[in-house]
């Protein structure tokens, strides 16, 4: 066995590496790369605590890391990419009900840990950090449980509100606090499991509310939960390779929940109140919908209009993964650059249901990825474009956010469309997007609806080039 | 010696040299202050491109647990406890190989203009 000092230097080792892992994925280049070492990092971790003398019981954990790898592979190797959030929001409640898990065994048998006292109970201080990392990692369990549910259809996306909801999650929150509180005092059984059970609670209660397109914050915030759990669980072992790891992963979903709710205008508090953002086809459209003229036109006209165009932006939208049309639009791309088309992407920060959810499927399709832009690159050179194509896209092009100060989406960024010699929209009814909105850039002179199913059009629109 | 022995044995040579003992947790609470640093520094600079295989990869990381999870299960006898912390390692290894792999898969679709 390892002195305990090489153990912590290997821990060391495996932290830096996970930093490596992180920088990276700074560029698309060193990302695998990076990969690489993220993965020697976590096996370095594991072959030295396996070795430790602790660990005795070989035969069963090498039994449940095959198993639980195996599984793991499969998935990794079968998802569609369309499913990626989904699988993100299960792999999130995994790690949650494992650090649960970790931390009832902790309570349990805390001689196991070294964290006994000389009665074999806790120390206070272990008993803080059991209750963090408990209630954490059980939130994160369900909360992505449910999320995975929205994502993966199994669940409605739609927002589920009721009258006192705020005032139950209150209750809820206080009551799990008196228990933990009571659990740090006296280190019992009891106010240890009222409090995981109200934590299991809460994290449904809290996610209900979430509509589905707000799920790229969501998705965001419990993957920042994830990290805090396992850092929680490293103060608990008083481990710093899992506090670090845990820091690292905590940081990382803080950041992008942060740039998911800037990209939507929202504070995060907003989002978690909830009862916005229900799924875009679901959403009612009574009113002043559908009374105002649009100029539709066929495959053949839109297709007309991006033949004789010097330059096409495109912007994706989840209506293009719904449809699952990014390959047929790769096809519709390379015809177009064989023609002496430039072609371009822009990316909206919350197009699709996940960060970068666009990329991953633009990428899955072989679009390479230096003609696949971020908005603020590409928001000078719409004004310079002769025709845009919107795809199942729909409130990140509404103008109304930068000129109607009495929208709800007012102030939001968005992608400058409107601004272009031409637009062509897609889109299978003019059914409102998440915020419930009408959408101005429909109702424009130059805009063009292409009423149908993203994949049809495409396939549509590739037929009438030749 | 248990480390909490060691901790309270480095305290009082501490604190026979004048100074007050420092409990192991605040160093932790640095370590983990330094590493959040550390972590906004990093991802800040992850490309928007990027951000579902970070995502994915993140997850493999958080299932550092296995660490947790390892010394759980690690008693030869079979308690409550260890049944748990095997579980434990078999959920952490469904998120370190399956993160990793899928963020493998992910990335290597990433590809320039030929």
């Amino acid at each position: 066995m390892l002195s305990a000092n090489m153990v912590e230097l290997a821990y060391l080792l495996a932290a830096v590496l996970i930093i490596f892992a992180l920088k990276g994925l700074a560029s698309p280049e060193t990302a695998r790369r990076g990969n690489a070492f993220g993965m020697l990092g976590l096996g370095i971790a594991a072959l030295v605590t396996l070795q430790m003398d602790a660990v005795q019981n070989y035969a069963w954990i090498v039994a449940a890391i095959a198993v639980g790898g195996l599984f793991g592979g499969v998935v990794a190797r079968k998802v569609p990419m369309t499913h990626m959030p989904q699988t993100v929001a299960f792999m999130h409640s995994l790690v949650g009900l494992a650090a649960v898990m970790i931390a009832v065994s902790a309570f349990l048998d805390p001689v196991a840990y070294g964290i006994a006292n000389a009665e074999g109970g806790l120390y206070m201080a272990s008993r803080v950090e059991l209750f963090l990392g408990t209630f954490i990692g059980a939130i994160t369990f369900t909360a992505s449980l449910i999320a995975f549910g929205k994502l993966h259809g199994l669940l409605s996306g739609q927002p589920l509100t009721f009258a006192g909801q705020h005032l139950l999650n209150l209750l809820l929150g206080l009551v799990m606090l008196a228990a933990g509180i009571m659990f740090c005092v006296t280190g019992e059984m009891l106010p240890f499991m009222m409090m995981l059970v109200i934590a299991m609670v809460l994290g449904v209660t809290l996610i209900v509310p979430i509509g589905g397109a707000d799920m790229p914050v969501i998705v965001s915030m419990l993957n920042s939960y994830s990290g805090w759990a396992a850092a929680g669980i490293g103060f608990t072992l008083g481990n710093n390779m899992l506090i670090i790891a845990g820091a690292l992963v905590g940081s990382s979903g803080a950041i992008l929940s942060y740039i998911m709710c800037k990209a939507m205008n929202r504070s995060l508090f907003n989002v978690l109140l909830g009862g916005f953002g229900g799924d875009t086809a679901a959403v009612s459209t009574a009113g002043a919908v559908g009374q105002r003229p649009v100029h539709s036109g066929a495959a053949e006209d839109a297709a007309f209009l991006i033949k004789n165009a010097r330059s096409v932006i495109i912007v994706p939208g989840y209506g293009l993964a719904v449809a699952r049309a990014q390959h047929v639009l790769k096809e519709l791309v390379e015809a177009l650059l064989a023609m002496d088309v430039q072609v371009k992407f822009a990316i909206h920060p919350v197009a699709g249901r996940m960060p970068g959810h666009m990329n991953v499927l633009l990428a899955e399709a072989d679009v390479p990825y230096d003609i696949v832009f971020e908005m603020d690159e590409i928001n000078p050179e719409f004004s310079d474009t002769d025709v845009v194509l919107v795809i199942g896209a729909n409130d990140v092009t509404n103008p109304a956010s930068k000129t109607d100060p009495s929208s709800p989406i007012y102030g939001m960024p968005i992608l400058d469309v409107s601004k272009a010699e031409h637009v062509v929209v897609i889109k299978r009814s003019l059914a409102a997007g998440y915020a419930g909105l009408d959408n101005d850039l429909f109702y424009m002179d130059k805009t063009m609806m292409l009423f149908d199913d993203a994949k049809k059009a495409c396939e549509s629109m590739l037929q009438a080039l030749d | 010696m248990s480390l909490n022995a060691i901790t309270a044995d480095a305290a009082s040579t501490v604190a026979s040299h004048g100074a007050s003992a420092v409990d192991p947790v605040v160093f932790s609470f640095t370590v983990f202050v330094l590493a959040i640093i550390v972590g906004y520094h990093v991802v800040w600079n992850v490309t928007p491109a990027l951000h579902t295989p970070l995502m994915s990869v993140t997850n493999a990381i958080s299932s550092i647990v296995i660490v947790g999870a390892l010394l759980a299960a690690g008693p030869l006898e079979m308690n409550i406890a260890t049944v748990l912390g095997l579980i434990a390692v078999g959920l952490a290894s469904v998120n370190i190989f399956g993160g990793f792999m899928v963020t493998q898969r992910m990335l290597a679709m990433f590809k320039k203009r030929k």
